[in-house]
């Protein structure tokens, strides 16, 4: 115990360089499948179309081994950041894709048929009426997918990237049991300190008319 | 657009050999409709599931679109223009209202002079004039949908409709799914606000009596997108023209004819009323003027206006109001 206590402060430069580097990985992966998640998923979304092919190509992607996709990157990128960049996106991105998707298609269908019926256009439809719909539930797709990153991102360290908190958790024998619970520790606070950041942003980003709907369902 | 937002005439809508068929199936959803929608005229579509009233609806604004015939809105073709400015000019209420959660009532109700590029003043202006014509305060203009009962939001609902005041109107079962209480308020009160403002109204009900009072006049279709007939309420009421329609229009409708007459159409000035005759207003329906009667006992009712005693109706002159135009 004094072990696992004392590593945090004898090696306090190194965790929080490992730290950092874990925090930069992370951000850049989960940033990335934002940005190309969210407009995908709004827009099959919007069209209602693809439901089955996005949910199940998803679920695909979900279910894949996270080392295993290191393990075929490194076929097309070789080793390095790019590798665990990459894996790291296939990881978040059909959560961030499947949640946005999820969201923009089960926007109220009279709401929407009430847009279009006033003369708005498909695009204005998506980015006034559905996308401020659908913030609460695609911002816990972007939690979710931060938690499963911030969880993976260790696994750097075999994709030949190293600087993350991956250096201490799979080395064992380098820094010992005590290290590696230390490294972990960090990892673990940092996805529910990730989680509970977002969670501010997504009460800030949700429109009041929208937290109110949620509270107390509208009697009609 | 120009820039005022009151009094845009209203204009009549024509329907031409318009034929509707969905792919896959056999019969049309519309078959062959040909009917005009004189301006400022109420008309409601009514029919059995199936009969085609809400596609032939949609076809106005193109939320549907046909393969033969043409539909004009004041003379012009709404093919020759661009569906978003068709639709901006045509004001569109369904009975699941679709208020935008997100924003407030009167952003909902701004949603569309703020596409057009309104200032913000007379966008402001517009609202609280458009919450004073629903009967809302102004201080719901700051709340959101879910703090508002579905009378209000469905008020809120027409309001968005009226707000660059379009000379057409839409209407899917706009109060279908509103309590009994709150639906003859709220029907009654667009009845009023129809009187203040001359809209085309196409309006969408499964109910017969709805379309009895809401209707200048009535379009009955049967399965199979046909029209079955097109006529005022009395028309209608009095003539059905085959079976299915008077089946449709009910076996009472000798007394919903009553409901289309007030007591003041048919009294008999120079006829004093008999001592015991209970009093009904020359603005009641002589339906009310009939239930009076019966409930009564009396042989004839007193018809007064305000205070004063317009005259008497007896149970004959009900019936033969009824009677006289049928025969």
């Amino acid at each position: 115990m004094t072990g696992y206590l004392s590593f945090f402060s004898d090696q306090a430069a190194l965790l929080v360089r490992l730290t950092v580097g874990h925090i930069l990985l992370s951000v850049v992966a989960v940033v990335i499948s934002i940005v190309i998640a969210v407009p995908l998923g709004a827009w099959i979304g919007h069209l209602h179309r693809g439901s089955f092919l996005v949910v199940n190509a998803g679920n695909v992607l979900r279910s894949l081994p996270t080392l295993a996709i290191v393990a075929i990157v490194i076929a097309l990128f070789g080793f390095g950041y790019v590798n665990i960049t990459v894996a790291l996106v296939i990881l978040a991105f059909p959560l961030v894709l499947t949640n946005t998707f999820t969201a923009v298609e089960g926007v109220d269908p009279g709401t929407v048929e009430a847009a279009r019926g006033m003369g708005m256009t498909g695009w204005q439809i998506l980015t006034r009426v559905e996308l401020p719909s659908s913030i609460p539930l695609m911002m816990s797709g972007i939690r979710t997918s931060w938690v499963y990153v911030v969880a993976t991102a260790y696994l750097a360290t075999f994709a030949g990237a190293t600087g993350t908190l991956g250096d201490v958790i799979a080395n064992i024998s380098g820094y010992g049991l005590t290290g590696v619970l230390a490294a972990a520790t960090v990892s673990i606070v940092l996805a529910f300190l990730g989680d509970a950041l977002l969670g501010l942003v997504e009460r800030g980003l949700t429109p009041t008319g929208l937290a109110l709907a949620q509270r107390a369902p509208a009697t009609t | 657009m120009s820039e005022t937002t009151t009094e845009r005439p209203a204009a009549d809508i024509v329907f031409d050999h318009v034929t509707k068929r969905y792919p896959g199936q056999e019969t049309p959803a519309l078959d062959d409709l040909s009917m005009t929608v004189p301006a400022g005229e109420t008309c409601c579509l009514v029919g059995p599931s199936g009969g085609g009233k809400t596609t032939a609806m949609k076809l106005v604004n193109r939320l549907i679109d046909f393969e033969s015939g043409d539909i004009t809105i004041g003379g012009n073709s709404i093919r020759a223009v661009d569906v978003t400015t068709l639709r901006r000019d045509i004001g569109y209420v369904i009975q699941q209202v679709g208020l935008f959660p997100h924003m407030t009532i009167a952003g909902n109700i701004a949603v569309i002079p703020g596409l057009l590029g309104w200032s913000k003043d007379r966008i402001r202006k517009r609202t609280d004039e458009l919450l004073d014509l629903v009967r809302l305060d102004r201080s719901f203009g700051t709340r959101y949908p879910a703090q508002l009962s579905g009378g209000q939001q469905q008020r809120v609902g027409l309001a968005r409709a009226l707000a660059v005041d379009p000379p057409v109107m839409l209407m899917d079962e706009p109060f279908g799914a509103l309590d009994p209480i709150t639906r003859t308020e709220i029907q009654d009160e667009f009845l009023n606000l129809e009187s203040e403002i001359s809209k085309t109204v196409i309006f969408v009900t499964h109910d017969i009596d709805e379309a009895i009072k809401m209707g200048d006049k009535i379009a009955v279709l049967r399965q199979g997108g046909v029209l079955a007939q097109y006529g005022t309420a009395d028309e209608l009421l009095a003539h059905p023209a085959d079976d299915y329609v008077a089946d449709f229009v009910g076996a009472d409708r000798g007394l919903k004819r009553l409901s289309l007459r007030r007591m003041r159409e048919v009294v008999n000035g120079s006829a004093a009323a008999p001592d015991d005759a209970p009093a009904v207003d020359a603005d009641a329906s002589l339906r009310i003027g009939l239930s009076t009667l019966f409930a009564s006992g009396a042989s004839a009712v007193r018809v007064t206006d305000g205070g004063r005693v317009l005259g008497a109706v007896t149970l004959d002159q009900l019936q033969s109001a009824v009677t006289r135009s049928t025969s």
